[in-house]
C-alpha cells in the first residue's frame, strides 16, 4: 500500500485504544458550548473528535483521545479535563 | 501505609524520570517511579531525535545499548511554497568509529520502555498502568501521591509528568499553559523499506537525516520535521493552537496536504502509515519556565518543567529531560537533609548549564513565531531561488531588478527590516 491521504477516522484505526467505557476523561459543558462563538476545539484537536450536527451543536467522543492537552487550553469551559485511568486511552507502538 | 516510604516517588517514566531513576537507584536510593501508560514510552511521542551527550551523563557509553534509529548524518532545513520546495543539505559526516554521533533518530515507544529498562535494572521499583491522582500534602509539604485508592509516601515526589503536568499545577507552581506557549505536534510514521530509505536520502545504513520544513503549513504559524528511522520515517508538523484558532481548517486536515504536498509526498510514497499520533510540545522556551522549580519535597523536570529549546535547527526537549533528570539525581545525593533538595537542584541545573543554555536563546521564539515565517518567507525563497533556474527563451530582467521584485510581491521593506531588526535584538 501506498500512503495517502487520509481521514482521522481511518488513521485512528491504526492506533491501539483501550476505551473506558465506564469514564469519560473529558467532559463537556453544553450550555457553554451552545452560547461560545469561537469554537476553537473544532480546529485544533489532532483527532477531530469535536464536530458539529446539523443543528450545529458541538458533538464530542473520548474514544479516539490522542491525549495531547490542547483542548484543555484552549477552551475553559470544559467541566473536566484528565488523563485517562491507569491502563486505559492509547498505546503508541512507536511514538 | 508509612512503611511503604520510598526515597524518591517519581511521576512519569519518560526520559527525565527514567534518567533520575536509573542514577538514584544505582547510588543506593529506594525509587518507586509512576507511569501512567501500560508500558514506559506507550503515551509519549517525539519528532525526533536525541542528542547523544544527554545519555552519556547518567552512564557513560550508555547509547550504545540505547533503542535508538540511525545517526543523524545530514541536516536539512526545507522551505515549501504552494507547489515548490528549496531544501538545505549539510552533510555532517560519517566518521562514526571516530567520534560519537551527535543525534539519533528515535521512536518514544521503544526508547522510553528501554530508558525505564535500565532504570529498574539498577533497582528502581516501576509501576505501569497507574495514573496518580494527585499529591499529598502535609504541614506545607509533598508526602507522596496518591493513586487509585492507594496512598504512597516518599521523602521527595518529582514530578516528570511530561507538558500537561497535573503534579505541577497541583503544587501550585506551574499556570496553565496559554494558547502561544506551546505547539501541538501531530506525526505519522510511514513504514519503508530501509533501502528505500537510504536511497532517497542519500545515507548510509544507520544513518539517516534530521529536516525541518517551513511552510506548507497553510500559513498557520509552526513548521514541519521529517526524521529517517530504521525502517520508518516520522513525518509531522507542530502547529500553535492560537494561529489554528483564528482560522477555520483543522489541524488534521493542514497536516494531511502537508504530507502531499508534491516536494514531500515522493520521500515517503510506497510507505504505509502504521501510526497516527499528536502530542504537545513547550514552544515558548526560558520565558515559559515557572519561576519556581520546587518546593518542600517537591521538584520538576523535563517538560513538566518546560524545558525546550527550539532554534529552527536545533530542537531540543529529550536531552534537557534527561540532563534535568540528572540534576535532580544529583541534588538528592548531596542533600544532607531533604528541604536542601530543591536549591541544590537549581545549582545542579546551573552546573550542568541547562539554564544557562536556555537563557541563551530565550528570544528565540519571538523570531521562530515570527507571522512572516510560516508563509511569506518560505514563498519568498522560493520564488528568489527558482528565478536563478528559469530560462524560456526571453529576454531575463537584470538579477538586481527581479529579486527586488520578487522582494516586493511578497513583503515590504519596511516589514522586512523589522522582522531583521526583532531577529537582531531576540539573539
Amino acid at each position: 500500500m501506498t500512503v495517502q491521504k487520509q481521514g482521522t477516522d481511518e488513521l485512528l484505526g491504526l492506533d491501539k485504544f483501550t476505551v473506558d467505557e465506564e469514564n469519560a476523561h473529558i467532559v463537556l459543558d453544553k450550555t457553554a458550548c451552545a452560547v461560545c462563538s469561537d469554537k476553537p476545539c473544532l480546529v485544533v484537536c489532532p483527532a477531530g473528535l469535536y464536530k458539529l450536527n446539523d443543528k450545529g451543536e458541538v458533538l464530542f467522543d473520548y474514544a479516539g483521545c490522542l491525549e495531547c492537552g490542547t483542548c484543555r487550553i484552549m477552551c475553559h469551559q470544559l467541566k473536566q479535563w484528565k488523563y485517562p485511568a491507569g491502563t486505559f486511552g492509547v498505546s503508541f507502538r512507536f511514538g | 501505609m508509612e512503611d511503604e516510604k520510598f526515597d524518591v516517588i517519581i511521576v512519569g517514566a519518560g526520559p527525565a524520570g527514567s534518567a533520575c531513576a536509573y542514577i538514584l537507584a544505582r547510588e543506593g536510593k529506594s525509587v518507586l517511579m509512576i507511569e501512567r501508560g501500560d508500558t514506559a514510552g506507550s503515551k509519549n511521542v517525539t519528532g525526533g531525535r536525541l542528542y547523544t551527550y544527554a545519555l552519556e551523563l547518567v552512564e557513560s557509553n550508555l547509547y550504545k545499548e540505547a533503542i535508538l534509529e540511525r545517526a543523524v548524518v545530514r541536516e536539512q532545513i526545507m522551505m515549501l511554497s504552494d507547489k515548490t520546495g528549496l531544501t538545505m543539505d549539510y552533510f555532517a559526516g560519517t566518521n562514526m568509529e571516530e567520534r560519537m554521533p551527535q543525534s539519533y533518530t528515535i521512536l518514544r515507544a521503544p526508547f522510553d520502555e528501554w530508558f525505564a529498562g535500565k532504570a529498574e535494572e539498577q533497582g528502581a521499583m516501576i509501576a505501569a498502568g497507574i495514573l496518580v491522582d494527585e499529591l499529598i500534602e502535609k504541614d506545607g509539604k509533598i508526602v507522596g501521591v496518591k493513586a487509585g485508592g492507594d496512598e504512597m509516601y516518599a521523602d521527595l515526589v518529582i514530578a516528570a509528568d511530561g507538558v500537561n503536568s497535573s503534579m505541577a499545577r497541583q503544587a501550585g507552581l506551574k499556570k496553565e499553559w496559554n494558547g502561544h506557549e506551546v505547539g501541538i505536534g501531530v506525526k505519522e510514521v510511514i513504514e519503508l523499506d530501509p533501502e528505500t530509505i537510504q536511497q532517497r536520502f542519500n545515507v548510509g545504513p544507520d544513518e539517516g537525516v534530521a529536516r525541518a520544513i517551513l511552510g506548507g503549513t497553510d500559513s498557520v504559524m509552526g513548521g514541519g520535521c521529517l526524521y529517517t528511522n530504521k525502517d520508518t520515517i516520522s513525518l509531522g508538523v507542530v502547529l500553535s493552537p492560537a494561529s489554528l484558532a483564528k482560522q477555520e481548517r483543522s489541524i488534521a486536515d493542514i497536516y494531511q496536504d502537508f504530507k502531499m504536498h508534491p516536494a514531500i509526498y515522493p520521500l515517503i510514497k510506497d510507505g504505509t502509515t502504521v501510526e497516527y499520533s499528536a502530542h504537545l510540545v513547550p514552544e515558548n522556551g526560558w520565558n515559559s519556565v515557572p519561576e519556581k522549580l520546587y518546593r518542600d519535597g517537591f521538584l520538576m523536570v523535563g517538560d513538566a518543567a518546560g524545558f525546550v529549546i527550539n532554534t529552527g535547527t536545533m530542537i531540543r526537549g529529550i536531552d534537557l529531560a534527561i540532563v534535568s533528570g540528572v540534576a535532580a539525581a544529583r541534588a538528592v545525593l548531596k542533600a544532607a537533609a531533604s528541604a536542601d533538595v530543591g536549591q541544590l537542584y537549581m545549582k545542579e541545573l546551573n552546573e550542568l548549564q541547562l539554564i544557562s543554555t536556555m537563557q541563551l536563546f530565550a528570544g528565540w521564539p519571538q523570531i521562530t513565531g515570527l507571522p512572516r515565517m510560516s508563509s511569506v518567507y518560505p514563498d519568498l525563497a522560493n520564488e528568489m531561488i527558482g528565478s536563478l533556474f528559469y530560462v524560456d527563451g526571453k529576454l531575463p530582467k537584470r538579477m538586481d531588478k527581479s529579486m527586488l521584485q520578487i522582494l516586493r510581491k511578497h513583503v515590504g521593506i519596511g516589514q522586512v527590516l523589522a522582522d531583521a531588526w526583532k531577529g537582531f535584538k531576540a539573539l
